[in-house]
């Protein structure tokens, strides 16, 4: 696969909690860069800093110091309104816990991105109908969350994520709630998905789902390094 | 995006029924309270004011007590008659005597007066005539009966040339009044007979003007002060010889009292209302609470704060309109039982009413859903998405 333009690009990323009095270096100066059609693995164990770094890339959260340029954007300190809209373009984000609304049909929740970017209900119902074909789900678009199994709601919070466009895909820990066969298809998924161009952000602490992506980046106490494959 | 918000809201709404009724019920029933109390005190005023208007609203009463040795005889009405501000006047002596008809018998009112009277009080004739400047000057022992007594003696109401007795004297009816079915009518229930002053003044044994009625010519007010006036003149400046009674300052302190209640009715609404956003606010900071996670979620994917603050208002608002609705719909129903029971009363919602509490809900539902939808707005990300309710 030829190199693509940099999606991603963080140069000394450091984000800093303080809690009783004591500095937690949660991310402690990272930095990475991660180009277009790339399906890069980030992999560390609990409390490296893997959801920190996911929360900055997914801009839920700011570096304290650092630069981050998202897709030719460089995110600094912006309002949380405009934060919100870049995530609206963006980003797709795939949670372990699926996060759907519990209230709403598939596709109601798969809409949901496209209503807050405004798009008009023809436009936004085609859209959401291809993102869930996209994950082989178009039979159960009317059904509630709840009348789904675990894979098949990861598979709506995966067309969710899609149904934007976005430039990349932030999937936190996406298989952490499955058993290993529907973790396993989910994986599929993703590199069906990569195979089809798009850009997939993995988290992972798990060495063997790591593998599966076409590069892996290694956190450790903060800090980022490559692993050679 | 209005409409999303809007069909989120009803989202919303609809997926906790039970809780979003109870949110509603104290809008519901401030609603109500304001809508049937106004409503009702409104009723209560338009009724008594057109009784009031109906007995008489232009009309200026003398009543005199004590005669200082120089007595009002029938003629000296003239005086009265003459004076600018007035335009009629005629004596109302009354005495309670028996009237007998065959083997039925009432106690009636006897009113003893002129022709002028029948203007004066704005009566109506169903059958026959009212009195005539003859009778009065005859002394003709000729009768008019109100409705009711003529039903209760006869039977029937058309007894124009038939004759009963009052206190033991024979009279001729000469004309029957229509059928009063006002509110004072049924609250006095008396049964009034009128008969010339001539003949009453001699049954009562008061050859005198006691009573007196008059119509204005113009201003109430002023007929008022130049009847006072001339009693005054009359009566050696005793102001308690006599009392002067203007029927438009009653009406005129009746809407005084009634507007000073309806003010107050309404009050106690609007508290109620008040309590009925509290408990709107108290629900929605619950259910922003209940949902921090859907807030993360949807900030996560790119809800920004104005979009969350304008979902959460138009729930608020939406809970207070929908409970305002069902509000207006059971007062109108209370409102329309009322009126079938009261009968003589209508009492119906006017737009007035309907505007103000569609106002006052809307407005309670978007102070007290403010600060509700603000605390939703300002969750951040990351630690709503952390939430585990
Ligand atoms: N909001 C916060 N306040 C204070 N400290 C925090 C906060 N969030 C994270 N940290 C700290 O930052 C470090 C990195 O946390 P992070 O959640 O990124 O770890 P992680 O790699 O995602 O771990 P896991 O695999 O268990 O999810 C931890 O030491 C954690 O205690
Ligand atoms: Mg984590």
């Amino acid at each position: 696969m030829t190199a693509g333009k940099p999606i991603i690009t963080m140069t000394d990323v450091t984000k800093v909690y303080t809690v009783g009095g004591e500095e937690v270096r949660a991310l402690d100066g990272a930095s990475l860069v991660i180009r277009e059609g790339e399906f890069v693995s980030i992999l560390g164990p609990s409390g490296s800093g893997k959801s920190t770094l996911m929360n900055i890339i997914g801009c839920l959260d700011v570096a304290d110091s650092g630069e981050y340029i998202l897709d030719g954007q460089s995110i600094e300190q912006y309002s949380e309104e405009e934060l919100a809209r870049i995530r609206n373009k963006k980003i797709g984000f795939v949670f372990q816990n699926f996060n759907l609304l519990s209230r709403m049909s598939a596709l109601s929740n798969v809409e949901l991105p496209l209503i807050y970017q405004r798009v008009h209900l023809g436009e936004r119902r085609e859209r959401a109908a291809r993102a869930l074909e996209r994950v082989g789900l178009k039979d159960r678009s009317n059904h509630k969350p709840t009348e789904l199994s675990g894979g098949q709601q990861q598979r709506v919070a995966i067309a969710r994520a899609l149904a934007t466009d976005p430039a990349i895909l932030l999937a936190d820990e996406p298989t952490g709630n499955l058993d290993s066969k529907t973790g396993e298809d989910i994986l599929a998924l993703f590199r069906e998905l990569h195979d089809a161009g798009d850009t997939i952000v993995l988290i992972t602490h798990n060495e063997e789902i790591a593998r599966q992506a076409q590069r892996r980046i290694h956190i450790m106490d903060g800090r980022v390094s490559e692993v050679e494959s | 995006m209005i409409i999303q918000s809007i069909k989120m809201a009803w989202e919303a709404i609809t997926s906790n029924k039970l809780r979003s009724f109870l949110t509603m019920l104290g809008i519901i029933i401030g609603v109500i309270a304001l809508v049937v109390l106004v409503s009702l005190v409104n009723g209560a005023t338009g009724a008594v004011t057109s009784e009031i208007t109906a007995l008489g609203n232009d009309m200026v009463t003398v009543n005199i007590r004590d005669d200082k040795g120089s007595p009002i005889r029938l003629e000296d009405l003239d005086e009265i008659s003459a004076l600018d501000a007035v335009h009629q006047t005629a004596p109302s002596g009354s005495v309670n005597f028996v009237a007998k008809h065959g083997y039925s018998d009432a106690t009636v009112s006897l009113y003893g007066t002129t022709p002028a009277y029948y203007d004066i009080q704005g009566l109506d004739l169903k059958y026959g005539r009212f009195l005539k400047t003859a009778d009065i000057d005859n002394a003709s022992y000729v009768a008019v009966l109100s409705y009711s007594t003529a039903d209760e003696l006869f039977g029937k109401s058309d007894v124009v040339g038939e004759s009963l007795t009052i206190g033991g004297r024979s009279f001729l009816i000469v004309g029957v009044l229509e059928e009063d079915d006002s509110l004072f009518a049924a609250m006095l229930g008396g049964y009034s007979v009128y008969a010339p002053f001539t003949v009453e003044s001699r049954m009562a044994d008061e050859p005198y003007v006691t009573s007196i009625a008059v119509s204005p010519a113009g201003d109430t007010d002023n007929t008022e002060a130049q009847v006072s006036d001339f009693m005054l003149a009359r009566l050696h400046q005793d102001e308690d010889a006599f009392h002067i009674v203007n029927m438009s300052s009653i009406s005129d302190a009746m809407s005084t009292v009634t507007g000073t209640l309806s003010l107050l009715l309404g009050g106690i609404a609007a508290i109620s209302l008040l309590v009925g956003g509290i408990g709107i606010m108290n629900i929605m900071l619950v259910s922003v609470t209940e949902r921090t996670k859907e807030i993360g979620i949807r900030k996560a994917i790119g809800a920004g704060k104005k979009s969350i603050m304008m979902q959460f208002l138009i729930e608020a608002l939406m809970v207070s309109l929908m409970g305002c609705l069902l509000g207006l719909v059971f007062s109108w129903m209370i409102l329309a039982l009322v009126s079938a029971i009261a009968k003589t009363i209508s009492f119906s919602m006017s737009l007035g009413v309907v505007v103000l509490a569609v106002g006052f809900a809307s407005a309670i539902g978007l102070i007290f859903g403010l600060y509700p939808a603000n605390k939703a707005a300002n969750k951040h990300p990351i630690d709503a998405l952390r939430y585990e309710g």
